[in-house]
């Protein structure tokens, strides 16, 4: 089951997030924009410190999932540097079919949307529609 | 030497777009555009106008214009490319051509809905349940009363007139359940038309 996603962008920031269950508690605003900025942080120290990275290799994607005893952090970075997070219950392994296809509907209905400006927070009445969808069919 | 490459390398370039860019517009085969071009093209110019007004009405007024220079050669276009139909001069078949010919031609179906209005007999209704150009397009809450079909307006606009039915031409939003973008297109005639409408009808 999914609980949230959120959205950070390139710098860190909040640009959206929302609940799905109702079975979490919800996080204050301000709560979340720690949380995002927080993330974004350690997302990239993971990247950097990884003990496997051997020069030359690859770099590290940085954090993938987060697991604790009752629930785990999904996390998808799009090449461009956007973030995709979900939180769902244990039982969910992955989750990168349903952030990548946020990812495309965030190409679609935000990107193409004349009242968004990049970079800030979303405030589109389709993605809400259409990101609502995904979720309950993911 | 150097203009000499340049011209080469332009001819080699244009030679393989032919297929593309130098066809005719007499092909009566539907050349589609990818929504997602039109809709960053139609994106950017409501984002162009909306840097050049003073509030909504202006923003619609102005997307209106842009609906009307479109609604004219398109006019034109499917005059001239489409042998079976004729130019339309009486309300009603100025309407289901519009409802069928016109939409089809630019948004490849017919329209969903074509109603007169109970309380005007001036006022005729054309619903899209789903127009596929305003899809990208989500005002913000402070502006919830814009409607972006009022480009879709201009060209129903400029279709009417182009009919001799010269109509004030208005589109609204009416969200219905599953059809968040469904759009009423509220074609207002003007008095001189509905009255020779009339009087066409007593002569016949």
């Amino acid at each position: 089951m999914i609980h949230a996603i959120y959205i950070i962008n390139r710098s860190g920031g909040l640009i959206y997030s929302r609940d799905f269950s109702g079975q979490v508690a919800q996080l204050s605003s301000n709560e979340a924009l720690i949380f995002a900025g927080t993330f974004h942080g350690i997302h990239a120290l993971a990247a950097r410190v990884s003990p496997a990275l051997k020069p030359g290799a690859t770099r590290d994607l940085g954090i993938q999932s987060i697991d604790t005893k009752s629930f785990r952090v999904h996390c998808y970075q799009t090449p461009t540097g956007i973030k995709f997070i979900a939180v769902t219950d244990l039982l969910r392994t992955s989750l990168a079919d349903v952030l990548a296809r946020t990812y495309r509907l965030y190409c679609d209905y935000v990107l193409k949307n004349p009242f968004y400006s990049l970079e800030m927070p979303i405030r589109s009445d389709m993605f809400d529609a259409t990101l609502a969808q995904a979720v309950k069919a993911g | 030497m150097r203009a000499d490459a340049l011209l080469r390398l332009d001819t080699a370039a244009s030679k393989r777009s032919t297929a593309l860019l130098e066809q005719g517009i007499g092909r009566a085969r539907r050349d589609k555009v990818a929504l997602g071009a039109f809709a960053l093209l139609l994106g950017e110019a409501i984002r162009y106008s909306q840097n050049r007004v003073v509030g909504i009405q202006d923003l619609e007024a102005k997307l209106g214009e842009l609906g009307r220079r479109v609604g004219v050669r398109a006019f034109e276009l499917l005059m001239w490319r489409d042998k079976n139909v004729r130019r339309e001069t009486r309300v009603l078949q100025t309407l289901v051509f519009i409802n069928t010919v016109v939409w089809r031609a630019l948004f490849d179906k017919q329209a969903d809905a074509l109603g007169h209005s109970t309380e005007n007999d001036d006022e005729y209704m054309i619903t899209d349940n789903e127009p596929d150009v305003l899809r990208y397009v989500s005002p913000p809450r402070e502006m919830a009363s814009f409607s972006p079909g009022a480009f879709l307006a201009g060209i129903v606009e400029a279709i009417v007139a182009c009919c001799q039915c010269p109509a004030r031409v208005t589109a609204h939003q009416v969200p219905g359940d599953g059809m968040p973008l469904k759009t009423v297109i509220l074609v207002k005639f003007d008095r001189a038309v509905i009255e020779r409408e009339k009087r066409l009808e007593a002569g016949k």
